[in-house]
């Protein structure tokens, strides 16, 4: 799987100092553990998504690496230095926030410009560095409007630019398309990705919708209750993923429960050669990856595991389709398809050994 | 989409009461400012403009008029000096204790302006607490007389009772101020001064200018902390209307005078009201 998004990631793994290094950090509120023990590393350039249910704790991290929150062990080096003992005010870090926290009284110029008129740069410098801004994020023609006279797709442009005009080493992004409409956040994914490759700065993303992850990140740290459940580029926790919890958040998954003897897996009436050691095992099987065949196929292929089932249910996606389908020995499977008209009855199906993915029960936490 | 009869019954109890309590005693307000008062100290029901000559004509009118501007003046600035630390204290910094600071600010509220009014004058006479405390530490030999019967008393009194008018919209105002703003100030690298005169105070000047309003009208009209404290030098603009209503029976130049009051007072309150508009952006 070459995609442009390998060099990024095994840079990181590669022992080059990282351009932010996140270590041992853990958090709570009051007696409530919120982050147990995080430790994470962001490449220079890397687009890194921090993806979590609410509550996972994805917020704090980002909050943490802010400085609006501090750990209460653990340590944070941007470039072999520590950044977690300094104030927010002197993190080389910006932020943008979830609800946009444009300053109402300036004007959109105004809220671009202000953190180069904190740092006290001269005026002309800072005319054309904002115009610059609100040209990349093409807000040029808004300059002059107060905050509240646009609307959010545009607060959220002028959000990214007031963050993005300081250069920043590191751009946090706190769920910033949550509250944009289906359409304006899937232009905004694009455009919000491409901009990352033209400035190459660092993004750390916190999302809780999967699929915008997987859309728009070099990695993908999923958190589950505070702690990393996997950290790795989107096809690799896709179609690899070591949890059962990565697995059913991450897309749809059908989780098989079966039990290994002498290099054969039994999961109810199906069987298949595994290479894995003896005792219970789970594993992944992705919808898209059980096939429907011609019946009475009887394939006798060591290769494939055939298995007859009954349509249960029909769910229409658009250009998929997924079906629920009830196996003969009470096993219940997802299965998506190309959409047909509709399909009734019994079917003859089958998959390969090879896309049952095995992974780890998630631990109980709480 | 209400029946007439319906609408009737709620507009009338509202209308009465702006009739029976607001339009007919500031018409004959009015109408009293154009009459006079005969030798025989009856009123003369014909117009004349002689209640406003005299108030120009009169230095002690003007004079007082003015002096009672410096003195709310001075209350005014006290009071938001007072309580914009309080209220910003009370906003950002008072945590769980946030409600007990609140009701300390609104008790003082509940006692009688009389009795808090009497109790400055205890502390200031010249048996008063900080005389005799002065005198017990040798600081001074004689009691000091500047303190009561005075301009300073007077200031001293009315921004004592009128903080907490200016505290509570000032608190309000910052309490509204998204605390994502101060997050995002600090994030663009403006250290706390900054944050504050740059995003905190713009954003409070709807509730400052509130604040400095309610401070300035209400110490402006008031007359009982110049009659318990103020002496001859702390007269005040309402002492000269409540006599002139009284011994002196001279009601058509009170009402002269209470009609240009009002005047003021409300151009003020317009001002402030667009000032505060001019600063409010949600």
């Amino acid at each position: 799987m070459a995609t442009s998004t390998e060099p990024v990631v095994t840079s990181a793994k590669a022992g080059l100092q990282p351009l932010l290094a996140i270590r041992n950090v853990a958090k709570s509120f009051g007696k409530n553990p919120v982050l147990r023990d995080i430790s994470l590393q962001i490449a220079e350039g890397e687009f890194l998504t921090i993806l979590g249910e609410s509550g996972s704790g994805k917020t704090t991290l980002l909050r943490i690496i802010a400085g609006f929150e501090s750990a209460n062990s653990g340590e944070i080096l941007m470039e072999g230095e520590r950044l977690d003992v300094l104030p927010p005010y002197r993190r080389r870090v910006n932020t943008v926030f979830q609800h946009y926290a444009l300053f109402p009284h300036l004007s959109v110029e105004e809220n671009v410009g202000y953190g180069l008129r904190v740092a006290k740069l001269p005026k002309d410098e800072i005319a054309v560095r904002v115009t610059d801004a609100l040209a990349m994020v093409k807000m040029a023609s808004f300059a002059r409007s107060k905050p509240a006279k646009i609307s959010g797709g545009q607060q959220q442009r002028i959000a990214l630019a007031r963050a993005l005009v300081n250069r920043p080493r590191l751009l946090l992004l706190d769920e910033p398309l949550s509250a944009l409409d289906a359409n304006l956040r899937r232009q905004m994914q694009v455009e919000l990705k491409s901009l990352q490759r033209e400035v190459g700065i660092s993004f750390v993303f916190v999302t809780h919708d999967q699929e915008e992850a997987m859309v728009m990140s070099d990695r993908i740290a999923l958190l589950r209750m505070g702690e990393l459940e996997q950290v790795a580029s989107p096809r690799e926790i896709y179609s690899h993923p070591a949890t059962a919890y990565t697995a059913q958040f991450i897309g749809h998954t059908n989780l098989l429960r079966g039990e290994i003897k002498s290099g054969i897996v039994r999961c109810n009436s199906l069987w298949w050669r595994v290479g894995l050691p003896e005792g219970p095992a789970l594993f992944s099987l992705r919808p898209e990856n059980i096939r429907i065949v011609p019946p009475a196929t009887g394939n006798s292929d060591i290769n494939v595991v055939s298995l007859r089932g009954k349509i249960q249910h029909q769910a229409f996606h658009g250009a998929t389709e997924l079906l629920q389908i009830v196996c003969d020995d009470g096993l219940t499977l997802s299965l998506r398809t190309a959409t047909r008209e509709n399909r009734q009855g019994d079917v003859q199906l089958e998959f390969s050994p090879a896309d049952a993915v095995p992974v780890r029960e998630s631990p109980e936490r709480g | 989409m209400f029946s007439r009869a319906y609408r009737a019954a709620i507009t009338l109890p509202p209308l009465l009461w702006v009739v029976l309590f607001l339009l007919i005693p500031y018409g004959l307000l009015f109408c009293y400012s154009f009459w006079s008062v005969s030798p025989a100290q009856t009123i003369v029901h014909s117009w004349t403009l002689d209640n406003y000559r005299e108030l120009f004509r009169v230095n002690v009118y003007l004079q007082t008029l003015f002096r009672s501007m410096w003195i709310a003046g001075r209350v005014m600035i006290f009071s938001l000096l007072l309580g914009y630390p309080l209220a910003y204290y009370l906003s950002f910094y008072a945590g769980p204790r946030k409600d007990l600071f609140y009701q300390l600010v609104i008790i003082p509220l509940w006692v009688s302006y009389l009795v808090r009014a009497y109790a400055w004058k205890t502390i200031l006479g010249s048996d008063g607490v900080l005389n005799t405390l002065l005198q017990y530490v040798h600081l001074t030999k004689h009691p000091l007389e500047f303190l009561l019967y005075s301009p300073f008393a007077v200031v001293l009194t009315l921004t004592h009772i009128y903080t907490p008018f200016a505290v509570l919209p000032i608190y309000a105002a910052l309490e509204h101020i998204p605390r994502n703003l101060v997050e995002a100030s600090h994030d663009l690298g403006a250290s706390p001064l900054q944050t504050f005169w740059r995003v905190i105070f713009p954003l409070s000047i709807p509730g400052v200018l509130a604040g400095a309003t309610f401070a300035f009208v209400l110490s402006l009209g008031d007359f009982l902390a110049p009659l318990l404290l103020g002496g001859p030098s702390g007269i005040m603009i309402s002492n000269i209307v409540v006599s002139l209503f009284g011994a002196a029976y001279n009601w058509p130049l009170g009402a002269a005078i209470s009609l240009c009051m009002l005047i003021l007072v409300v151009s003020l309150l317009f001002l402030s009201e667009k000032l505060e508009n001019k600063w409010s952006f949600r």
